[in-house]
């Protein structure tokens, strides 16, 4: 074995398991011996359990032992964002705020886990509720990118990029509301899956915004995302968004379902803001299916404009009611210097939330307030609808679209924190999915002349990751950008 | 569209629940000035006749059967309570 | 000048349904604190509502009840304000889509008298939504606890135009829904356990004035006749102050039914701005006809409805269909017998219902459903005494013996010995000849055509018989000696 074990694949895994050529008590214990060797430099973790991870990893063994293996994810180390509940274990969402909470129940998808006998290992760093593109936001300190340590992972879901382009996990969940899976894998190399909006339960997934949120997988490659998707996709009765549909086997479908595919190229996503080097990129790839025998299109989607504008709108106004349960009186941080109720509520949220996600409270509690509904709100969500239309036109003539992940590869710690609206549009190529509700995938597709990693952004039609993750195979297959690591 | 300007961060702090500094109070302005002059752009569409979105896909009469089910155990309930007596939690005297 | 008081009440009634209205953990009263909750009743980080259906059928049914038009789409928002009682400083309701739109309330107003029928009117409704209800919070000296157990139970909010005028209207209104909830199996109304509660919108206007007053709304109207109290004295108060020269406030006040006295809640509380918005973790609720119809064809006939139908169908007095109609399994105990007691009986059931079977239960604390006398057994014995077969008083005592023993009234007649007719007709007859031979002055002038004069036989026959001769055998017996003499 070249590659070491905390940097194979889970299909790699979970063939050495399943041949008993390593236990996962061992597969275990080499990833978190890899953690404490590289968590004080990357930050991935708010925390980790040992103990417990060995506990559920002497577990998998013994019903491989036994001959109750669960399937390809036993005995493997996934790790969760810290806004997915897991009982008994913190549930943070990397704010001061829940800094001492405990889960006492867990999220649907961290039930399928463990049904699926994976071994679930350490609270994944991110932005504060999961609002940022940087974990910069994060209260408890920024993770790092594990290719240029002075550099963002990305974010949200920062930390779960990082875990697992350290080494640190085998494959990683993370939350997506505006890009926040994909953009961090594009940044970090890895593979990120946005699934279609009520794919995936969001019981158990701390609420940013709701209409908008997703969970999806973390991998080194299309075909681990679509282990980890099968194990998580599916209905769940605890969430009335979540959608009954037909779960086909997506790691078996890969081989199945092959092109040519008709591809559309988005011509608002390769204006100005694209950095050159991550244009060129793309570019080539998309040359590669031209090669490939797909019929390359230019499509066009003319709300492109205004989706961070109604992004911002809607995201902030369900994110302001949602945080509202964030009051130091059932839980949470309560201020000390609370004398009577108000105090409590303004004192414990003013010390409990970073400035993000106050500004993002405030913008959102502004556009719902009296007099503002309809101009804000309102108006939002009639965009949101042209905005969907806008797809829904051009999978009239394409499979799928290609665009960049992210207009630029990571930036410097630092860079941007000061000014949110730079920020803000790190996501301009990835929110419109969300307010679409459509399934989206994040693959490498090469590094800049510095070395740093280059995503390939890919959006599919609703509720056709099979189709979606088998257009990614396809490219990754014929390169290699999967197989290389980052020095740490 | 209302203008920017009419974010009156003292009366949106107090709705949000959140006590802000002076410094805060003028740094966030600031700062959501730009965001909202950006969103300011959504009043250039016309959006007559346009059905608003609430979820990508809708869903109608999702519920569940009234089958009760036993919740959480007391200790598990206040177990991060930040203050507690007589297994409920405590607050600063409320007036009504 | 002349005022008139113009009042809209808001009515929550707690729907009965096993589980909270947006998860499934148990709904009840009265339990230890904080036993009733799951992730979901404390607002956890995480957690997401689940529409309960039993919650929609309920508020669907009351809507038919009271004639309210049911929305085809409507959907769920939240309203926010921060209160220690509201786990997610959102409570979720139905804000300008509600379920149920328009209807009314049919009350009665007090007769001349408490035997006489008082008018009815018809209250119209705004509308009915569905909401969830907040915890609780138990005040001390220093600070407050917050129990969650009521949180999240499914409650209706019942809103009225401002259509009524006087406080009993409002007492009648209140009433009137609260028996028409139980009729439905929609809610128990008990007000002590905070299942129906009130707050009213009093304004006062010059008669003649199509325009509202300044509009005060009076909390804490926690008892029914809190309702009629607290409006009255707020009629007065606000009459008072104008008559003063006064002018009115736009005010929320706190009344204290104890004291019989309200004041104004000058809490230092911010302006509200609920900035409601369509809640995203739940979807639409979509009402077809043939879901309606089956909720339709579960609704009971209204209170009102039946007392009409027993006051023509039974001949029963107003009276007693008062003390039948607010409940409505003693109603129906009532209908029951009265078809089996059979024509000219049901007054005679009624009044059994009304006097003894109430009396009984109430001494002995027991409800309606754990009565062992059943509807069979009281239209029987209503049979023997209508027969004469069983004397009043014997009744009496043949209804207590049922009431303890369940048994049937023939076999406690016959254990007990208190059948009105003697086992043998001969001694009956002899009984009779030796009276009418023992007073011949009665028996002149009963052939002198003084019929009374008959009664003064039946003294030493029933003297004779112990008390337990049939009046009727003996009076037959007697005429037809009479009549051969």
């Amino acid at each position: 074995m070249s590659v070491p074990l905390h940097f194979q694949s889970i299909a790699e895994l979970s063939a050495h398991l399943a041949a008993r050529r390593i236990s996962s008590v061992e597969l275990t214990q080499a990833v978190i011996a890899r953690t404490k060797a590289v968590e004080a430099r990357v930050h991935a973790f708010n925390s980790f359990d040992e103990p417990d991870a060995l506990a559920q990893a002497a577990a998998s063994d013994s019903r491989r032992a036994g001959g109750q293996s669960c399937g390809a994810l036993d005995g493997i180390p996934i790790g969760l964002k810290d806004v997915i509940a897991v009982s008994g274990q913190p549930l943070t969402a990397s704010s001061k705020m829940l800094a001492n909470f405990v889960s006492p129940y867990n999220a649907t998808v961290t039930e399928s886990l463990q049904s699926a006998g994976a071994v679930l290992h350490g609270r994944l760093n991110c932005d504060e509720f999961a609002m940022g593109s940087s974990t910069e936001n994060s209260a408890f300190g920024p993770a790092h990118n594990p290719w240029d340590l002075t550099r963002t992972p990305g974010g949200s879901s920062g930390g779960s990029a990082a875990a697992l382009a350290s080494g640190s996990a085998i494959a990683t969940l993370g939350s997506d509301t505006g890009g926040s899976i994909r953009q961090p894998a594009a940044l970090c190399s890895l593979v990120g899956l946005k699934p279609t909006y009520g794919l995936i339960s969001r019981f158990g997934l701390i609420a940013y915004a709701s209409s908008l949120d997703q969970i999806g997988p973390f991998a080194r490659t299309v075909e681990d995302a679509a282990i980890v998707l099968g194990a998580i996709a599916g209905h769940d009765p605890r969430d009335s968004t979540s959608f009954k549909t037909e779960i086909p086997d997506y790691r078996a479908e890969l081989k199945l379902r092959r092109g040519p595919w008709k591809l559309g190229i988005p011509k608002e996503y390769f204006g100005a803001g694209l950095d050159p080097e991550v244009g060129a990129a793309v570019e080539k790839a998309i040359a590669y299916y031209r090669a490939l025998g797909c019929e390359i299109r230019e499509v066009s989607l003319p709300h492109t404009r205004y989706c961070l504008d109604a992004y911002y709108v809607i995201a902030t106004a369900e994110a302001s009611s949602n945080l509202a349960r964030y009051d130091g009186i059932r839980y949470g941080h309560r201020s000390k210097d609370a004398k009577d109720v108000l105090d409590v509520y303004q004192k414990s949220r003013a010390e409990g939330f970073g400035d993000e996600v106050k500004r993002r409270i405030i913008l959102g509690t502004y556009v719902l307030s009296s007099g503002y509904y309809d101009a804000y709100y309102l108006r939002a969500q009639k965009v949101r609808t042209l905005i969907r239309q806008d797809f829904l036109n051009a999978y009239r003539e394409v499979d799928a679209l290609i665009t960049p992940t992210s207009p630029i590869p990571a930036f410097k710690l630092g860079e941007k924190s000061a000014d949110p609206l730079a920020m803000y549009l790190c996501d301009i190529y990835t929110i419109g999915v969300n307010l679409a509700g459509l399934p989206a995938l994040s693959l490498p597709c090469g590094f800049t002349a510095g070395g740093l990693p280059i995503g390939l952004q890919l959006i599919g039609q609703p509720f056709r990751e099979a189709d979606l993750l088998a257009t990614a195979h396809a490219y990754e297959q014929a390169h290699d950008w999967h197989t290389k690591f980052p020095s740490l | 569209m209302a203008a920017p300007s009419d974010l009156n961060i003292d009366r949106v702090a107090e709705l949000s629940r959140l006590a802000l500094t002076a410094e805060e109070k003028v740094r966030f302005s600031a700062q959501l000035g730009s965001v909202l002059g950006h969103i300011e752009q959504l009043s250039k569409i016309d959006v007559t006749g346009i059905e608003p979105t609430a979820h990508a896909f809708p869903l109608h009469n999702i519920w569940a059967a009234d089958v009760a089910r036993p919740g959480l155990a007391v200790a598990d309930a206040l177990r991060n309570a930040p203050a507690q007596r007589e297994n409920m939690i405590v607050v600063p005297k409320v007036m009504e | 000048m002349n005022y008139e008081a113009v009042i809209g009440l808001e009515v929550h009634v707690q729907i009965k349904t096993h589980s909270k209205v947006f998860t499934r953990v148990v709904a009840g009263y009265g339990h230890e604190p904080n036993t009733l909750t799951d992730p979901v009743v404390l607002a956890l980080p995480g957690t997401l509502p689940v529409m309960n259906k039993a919650a929609l059928d309920a508020i669907i049914k009351a809507g038919l009840l009271l004639g309210c038009e049911i929305a085809p789409v409507c959907k769920w928002d939240r309203k926010q304000y921060f209160y220690p009682d509201s786990p997610k400083n959102y409570q979720i309701s139905q804000y300008d889509q509600p379920i149920c739109i328009g209807g009314s309330v049919e009350i009665e107003l007090p007769g001349a008298a408490r035997n006489i029928m008082g008018e009815h009117r018809k209250i119209p409704l705004t509308r009915i939504h569905l909401e969830e209800d907040v915890g609780k919070l138990n005040h001390h000296v220093a600070d407050s606890l917050v129990d969650y157990n009521r949180a999240g139970t499914p409650l209706m909010e019942i809103v009225s135009e401002p259509a009524m005028h006087t406080a009993e209207e409002a007492y009648a209104y209140l009433t009137s829904i609260r028996h028409t909830m139980i009729y439905g199996g929609i809610s128990d109304c008990d007000m002590e356990k905070g299942q129906l509660r009130c707050d009213a919108n009093i304004s006062i206007r010059p008669v003649g004035e199509t325009k509202l007053g300044t509009k005060v709304e009076l909390k804490n109207l926690n008892s029914i006749s809190y309702v009629r109290d607290g409006i009255a004295h707020e009629i007065k108060r606000q009459l008072a102050v104008v008559a003063a020269g006064g002018k009115l406030i736009q005010e929320t006040r706190d009344y204290d039914g104890q004291t019989g006295t309200s004041q104004s809640l000058r809490s230092k509380e911010m302006a509200h701005d609920y900035r409601y918005f369509p809640d995203p973790d739940l979807m639409p609720v979509q009402v077809d006809a043939a879901w309606k119809e089956k909720l339709r064809a579960e609704c009971p006939e209204l209170p009102f409805d039946k007392q009409r139908r027993f006051l023509r169908d039974y001949q029963v007095p107003y009276t007693i269909t008062s003390v039948l109609i607010p409940e409505r399994e003693l109603s129906d105990f009532f209908e029951a017998s009265a078809k089996l007691a059979g024509p000219g009986r049901a007054q005679a059931v009624g009044n059994w219902i009304a006097n003894d079977l109430l009396r009984e239960l109430s001494a002995a604390k027991l409800p309606l459903a754990a009565a062992k006398i059943t509807p069979a057994s009281l239209a029987e014995l209503v049979g023997l005494i209508e027969a004469g077969t069983l004397l009043n008083a014997a009744a009496k005592e043949v209804f207590a013996a049922m009431f303890v023993t369940g048994e049937a009234p023939a076999a406690v007649v016959a254990r007990l010995g208190l059948a009105a007719a003697p086992s043998d007709a001969g001694e009956l007859e002899a009984w009779c000849r030796d009276s009418i031979a023992a007073n011949p002055k009665a028996l002149a002038e009963f052939k002198a055509g003084k019929d009374s004069a008959i009664n003064a036989f039946k003294g030493p026959v029933m003297k004779a018989g112990k008390g337990k001769a049939n009046p009727k055998l003996v009076d037959e017996t007697l005429r037809r000696l009479l009549a051969g003499a």
